[in-house]
């Protein structure tokens, strides 16, 4: 049973200054299967990835990828782990500098030593599978936000990461790019063998692919389940989120005093 | 009362703890150029990036720098009736001082600035953060090859400065105002000592040249990831350069040349 789970969190802890990212947190992550994260904006769902990629340290408790204790690895360790993790950012983060073809040669030359012809090979069917070949020699300030997701997810898979972590893949994107993207995780995931994480917000198009949801809140798994089994939870906070309610137990409004005060504040 | 007393305490241990942060980076930096002996490459393009489009700047700067110092030195000169000594006077002048110190300024003007503001864009676009989550040392990748490539472009841009602001005393001197071209070089020959004034140029190059892209780098890897935190780290570059070039310059002329 444990070979099945390749992410164990537990009870994380974390804060940016008086903010909760994490307060005591658990979560699992079935080896091969595809698990959304969701949560409201500014939740700290994106911390969280990187917490799992080693960019920033918990506070407190335990990140384990592959029965290593992400927090506890060494530089050099933390850059062998992390050449099994694939992450899309949410900006894209290609290289400006470079071309289309060399942001995703980029992992492949620094960690192989790949003849250019076999290397050549490799990027184009990484680009193919994103429908991007034809865009192999155009630089990121050319590209489209779709298309520069797109290269960017390309450039993640290049090595074949055992887990794919996407932070936010919908967000800004047109109804086209938005499924073209779905397809690609879900496709990308099969066909690979890999296990995914994916961050968002985006319900419809999270709950369409995912075999597993985490829902967070003030930095606590508020519910969890498929999405079959969230969708018939009496999980008030879980309903708030499907069904896009503005108000609920996760308030629209930021903490703030009295509104009629505020506004009399200036008059008296 | 000992408020003032705190504050100038406290500002004192953000220096210090500052410093002790950029040494530690520059540490980093330092075991990682020995990997560029494996990956020259990336020193070749940045010594293009760095060096080789500063040329513009320093050549210009150079010649109206040595034929400003070529007029003015005739000027005095001549009232003591020496101005056939003007190649040795522009010489030195450059070659232990000008050279070395205007290099050094406009390098950091020019490269040092491009440098905060590439590796700070870089951080705030995320580059750097995806280069890390593919399991590549953006240090080794990104910085020890800006500043090896800086480091060695410093001494060989203040080389040409002096020789082009020769050239502008010669130019003016010799060209315009008639003083002798033999007695402009030869005595220039006599008087500059390669050990004396030429290497002790080249060395205070070099150290500006450490000095300078440290700082670049530095401030660029630690700049607050926001358009305005790009633009506070380039304008550190640049003043905290000019304050290091012109408080080591006096230094290292003391030390050199202070015997004499």
């Amino acid at each position: 049973m444990s070979s099945d789970i390749i992410l164990t969190i537990k009870d994380l802890q974390f804060k940016y200054g008086e903010r909760v990212i994490a307060d005591g947190m658990d979560v699992q992550i079935q080896r091969g299967k595809i698990t959304t994260i969701m949560g409201p904006s500014g939740t700290g769902k994106t911390t969280l990835l990187r917490m799992i990629g080693g960019q920033v340290r918990p506070h407190a408790g335990s990140i384990s990828y592959e029965g290593k204790s992400i927090p506890d690895l060494g530089k050099n360790e933390l850059l062998q782990a992390r050449k099994s993790m694939g992450l899309l950012f949410q900006a894209s983060a290609l290289f400006t500098g470079l071309s289309v073809f060399d942001n995703v040669a980029f992992p492949l030359r620094e960690h192989t030593k790949l003849s250019e012809q076999m290397l050549s090979h490799l990027v184009l069917s990484k680009l193919e599978a994103v429908g991007l070949r034809g865009a192999a020699q155009l630089m990121p300030a050319e590209l489209s936000g779709g298309m520069a997701r797109r290269v960017a997810l390309a450039r993640a898979f290049a090595l074949d990461p055992r887990l794919m972590m996407y932070d936010e893949p919908f967000v800004g994107q047109d109804p086209i790019t938005m499924g073209v993207i779905t397809r690609l995780i879900k496709l990308l995931n099969d066909s690979l063998g890999m296990t995914s994480i994916i961050v968002s917000h985006d319900v419809h198009e999270a709950m369409t692919i995912s075999d597993y949801v985490y829902m967070i809140s003030e930095g606590k798994v508020i519910a969890s389940g498929t999405p079959d089994e969230l969708r018939e939870s009496d999980s008030p906070w879980a309903q708030q989120f499907l069904r896009a309610e503005p108000d609920g137990p996760v308030s629209f409004q930021y903490p703030a005093k009295d509104y009629q005060s505020d506004l009399f504040a200036s008059v008296e | 009362m000992f408020e003032p007393i705190r504050l100038i305490g406290e500002a004192a241990l953000r220096k210090i703890a500052r410093l002790g942060q950029a040494s530690l980076f520059i540490s980093q930096v330092i075991a990682s150029l020995p990997m560029l002996l494996r990956r020259f490459s990336l020193v070749v393009t940045q010594l293009y990036e760095v060096g080789v489009l500063s040329i513009a700047i320093i050549v210009i700067s150079a010649l109206a720098v040595g034929m400003v110092l070529g007029l003015q030195m005739f000027y005095t000169l001549r009232d003591f009736g020496s101005e056939q000594i003007l190649g040795q006077v522009v010489a030195l002048s450059l070659v232990r001082e000008l050279g070395p110190v205007l290099a050094g300024l406009l390098f950091a003007g020019r490269a040092g600035s491009a440098l905060t503001a590439e590796i700070g864009l870089m951080k705030a676009t995320e580059q750097l953060s995806s280069m890390e989550m593919m399991a590549v040392d953006p240090i080794k990748r990104v910085v020890a090859p800006r500043f090896l490539a800086g480091v060695l472009s410093m001494p060989l841009l203040a080389a040409m400065f002096s020789s082009v602001g020769i050239i502008g005393g010669y130019l003016v001197g010799v060209g315009l105002l008639g003083v002798d071209s033999g007695a402009f070089w030869s005595l220039m020959q006599a008087n500059v000592d390669f050990y004396d004034d030429i290497l002790n140029g080249i060395i205070k190059s070099f150290v500006f040249g450490i000095i300078i892209t440290w700082i670049a780098v530095f401030e660029g890897y630690d700049a607050k990831p926001t358009a305005e935190g790009v633009s506070r780290a380039t304008m550190r570059t640049v003043v905290h350069s000019a304050f290091a070039v012109l408080a080591f310059d006096f230094i290292l002329t003391a030390l050199m040349f202070g015997g004499n």
